[in-house]
């Protein structure tokens, strides 16, 4: 196995905007592996900044939950508590209470960020969302049918939000497939059958008693409060597995962007491809629902920012992640402590944090004349 | 791939050059609009004569006369079903324009007529005069309601069009996004954080031509007849502007001028209809799609059918929620996603796709 790191002009074809050749020369190609088959990976100087930032960000805002709130750390001791050299009370705090809790919202964040990413991809809208294909709403029908119509816990409501979104995304992808899914048919199925579920979702909710209807919303915005170990650990697990997929999917993802036809000319198999990425986004959303919810935004705004920060066109599902992830966790940190003590869901920040920066974003780079 | 109806079918007939690809959709059309038309009229009747109580049509006729003054039924038709129809009218003509006009202004299937913040301005108006203010007046409601509606679209509308491309419809698609996150968010919090202001929420969300006074009608109406007025001249604009920016410039459409023209419509009609009768979502969203399938991309016959077939489908889907579950009402909006949502589907798998 050798890897080298080869720098060049590297052709990007579908880049709107023309390149300096300052630019392009920034770019490279990463590659393992000998011949054809072997792997190779485009890595470009301001992508791979833009990762770094996100991530020393990722670490910061981690620091700062870990060390705040009711019970105040300094951020050395947090690091001790860390790495088990802490006071037991400490211990308790930071490793069994705020620690599960960040590494959800990590996680959580990172899953629908990419999510969204391959959802706009496939379906070419930035608009495009795990909500598409009717998952989110699908989740929620199922989440109200157990929380207001058969009255059952939180495992239960977890499972019913499992089985209603995947119910749905198979039914609209089926009824979309007309040998092989284009991205048009499966906006206007997706929005066809999240109508009749959403309808469903408020008929739910306006027939239940006032209590039951105020919990349900609640789970509908999505929430953190009191995630544990025990959400934490099987959304890492199944994310381990996913993310992997996602990215090696995520090549022949950018070239299903230039147009159906000159990917299969570069010999991209079209179908397979747009079956197995949405298969693991919809798996995504889904393992973020069962641990916290459906929260809204994260998967539409995630890919915007991440692509306005990278510069980049295509897939950016690292971008994406990571820039899901921080926004999950700012949003959290806020839905904490802004109102303190009463605890929002981070669902209702969520929008807030995202929706404002996304603005702001957009008002500084239109400004700019990009975008 | 299929990219446009208006591409002649191979098999079709030799097609004379410019005219419309074939002779078969051209006569359809015109037949379209007229059956539409007649269904509009049946979908009225209907609503005057069917209810929890059922009044026969010659005293439907003589109510709307002025007769039969001091019957029970004559008061039904006159103090409840005429106010509830004539809104049903207006609502779903505002709706199914401003659903095609967004879907036009973005060239996105996905844009329904909130996209433009309407319908988060008027929610977030909604609880602020509910939660913070203490209104309680259903006419009160509907001013606070327009009123969000509007400062939300003028918003929208500036960031999308701050920099130098102008109004770019995925500008506008995501300026409207990420201003409609940010007033969720307070939505939400209010609603939370007030079980009173929940409640009342809960049901203004469904959306429903129920329990309205005739005055919610009359002073919503200029808003309507400016917003419909406008709508329908941008049709041939649109068209232009459906061929993207460059060509639609060279055509002679002006840029600006047509999307502030649409906007401000869309604003006027889905807020008014909004603030009237809460957000019906689906109306909006999938009558312009299903027109679309009938006539083709062509906005000349998109506006004026989606402005009969919106409130068709609306008066329908009230008339079949008043009766389904009697002595029980099945709230409009849940009727007509009920109602519509299976025919959308079924259009979009037979018919090859007219896109936008």
């Amino acid at each position: 196995m050798s890897a080298g790191f080869a720098t060049g002009p590297a052709a990007q074809a579908s880049v709107p905007v023309p390149r300096t050749a300052a630019a392009a020369r920034r770019g490279g190609t990463l590659r393992a592996g000998r011949g054809r088959r072997g792997l190779s990976v485009r890595v470009e100087g301001r992508g791979l900044a833009v990762c770094a930032g996100l991530l020393a960000a990722l670490v910061a805002v981690a620091a700062l939950s870990l060390a705040t709130g009711d019970y105040p750390l300094s951020v050395p001791d947090v690091l001790r508590t860390l790495v088990g050299r802490g006071e037991p009370a400490d211990e308790f705090i930071v490793v069994g209470l705020r620690l599960p809790r960040v590494v959800t919202a990590l996680l959580v964040g990172l899953a629908l960020g990419m999510a969204g990413a391959v959802f706009q991809l496939v379906t070419r809208n930035p608009l495009g969302s795990p909500d598409v294909i009717g998952f989110t709403s699908g989740a929620v029908t199922g989440a109200l049918v157990v929380l207001l119509v058969l009255g059952g816990g939180s495992t239960a409501t977890a499972l019913g939000a499992l089985s209603g979104g995947a119910l749905t995304a198979a039914l609209v992808y089926l009824l979309a497939a007309r040998g092989g899914v284009q991205g048009y048919r499966l906006i206007l199925v997706g929005i066809g059958l999240s109508a009749v579920l959403q309808a469903a979702n408020e008929y739910l909710l306006t027939r239940a008693r006032l209590e039951e209807a105020q919990a349900a919303q609640v789970w509908i915005l999505g929430s953190l409060n009191g995630r544990g170990w025990e959400q934490a650990l099987p959304l890492g697990a199944g994310l381990a597995v996913l993310v992997p997929v996602a990215l090696l999917a995520g090549r022949s993802l950018t070239m299903l962007d230039l147009g159906d036809d000159a990917a299969r000319a570069l010999g991209v198999d079209v179908d397979r491809t747009r079956l197995l990425v949405l298969a693991v986004a919809v798996a995504m959303t889904a393992l973020a629902a069962v641990a916290a919810g459906p929260i809204a935004f994260v998967a539409l705004a995630a890919p915007q920012v991440a692509r306005r920060l990278t510069g980049a066109v295509g897939a950016g599902l690292v971008a994406a992640g990571l820039t899901g992830a921080l926004l999950l966790l700012v949003s959290d940190f806020a839905a904490q402590r802004v109102f303190a003590p009463t605890q929002l869901p981070v669902g209702v920040m969520t929008g807030a944090v995202g929706g404002l920066y996304m603005a702001y974003l957009l008002l500084t780079q239109w400004r700019r004349g990009r975008g | 791939m299929p990219t446009s109806t208006s591409a002649p079918p191979p098999a079709a007939a030799p097609a004379t050059r410019g005219g419309p690809p074939t002779g078969r959709r051209r006569l359809a059309r015109p037949a379209v609009l007229l059956l539409a038309l007649a269904l509009l009229v049946v979908a009225a009747v209907l609503s005057l004569a069917v209810g929890s109580r059922e009044v026969p049509l010659g005293t439907v006729v003589e109510a709307l006369r002025g007769g039969a003054a001091g019957s029970q039924d004559a008061l039904v038709v006159r103090e409840l079903r005429v106010p509830r129809t004539l809104l049903g009218i207006v609502v779903g003509v505002a709706l199914g324009l401003s659903g095609a006009l967004m879907q036009a202004l973005t060239r996105n299937p996905l844009a329904d007529p909130g996209l433009l913040g309407v319908n988060s301005g008027a929610a977030a108006a909604m609880v602020t005069a509910v939660g913070v203010l203490g209104l309680t007046s259903r006419l009160q409601l509907v001013w606070a309601a327009m009123l969000g509606a509007a400062v939300v679209a003028v918003v929208v509308y500036l960031l999308g069009a701050s920099g130098r491309g102008g109004a770019t419809p995925v500008r506008l698609a995501l300026a409207g996004t990420a201003v409609s996150a940010a007033l969720y968010a307070y939505t939400s919090a209010q609603v939370l954080l007030d079980a009173r202001t929940f409640d009342r929420f809960r049901f203004w969300r469904v959306g429903s031509l129920a329990g309205h006074d005739v005055a919610v009608f009359w002073q919503m109406l200029p808003f309507f007849a400016v917003g419909t007025a406008l709508a329908l001249t941008q049709a041939r604009a649109l068209n232009a502007l459906a061929l993207g920016e460059d060509s639609g410039r060279a055509l002679g459409a002006h840029l600006t001028r047509t999307r502030v023209l649409t906007a401000l419509a869309v604003t006027l009609l889905c807020g008014a209809a909004t603030a009237a009768a809460g957000p019906i979502a689906f109306v909006g969203l999938a009558v312009p799609h299903l027109v679309r399938a009938l006539t083709g991309p062509d906005q000349r016959w998109v506006l004026p059918l989606s402005c009969v077939a919106a409130p068709t489908l609306l008066l329908l889907g009230d008339v079949l929620g008043r009766v389904v579950v009697r002595p029980g009402e099945l709230e409009v909006s849940i009727v007509t996603a009920l109602l519509g949502a299976p025919v959308l589907v079924a259009l979009v798998r037979r018919r090859r796709l007219a896109q936008l």
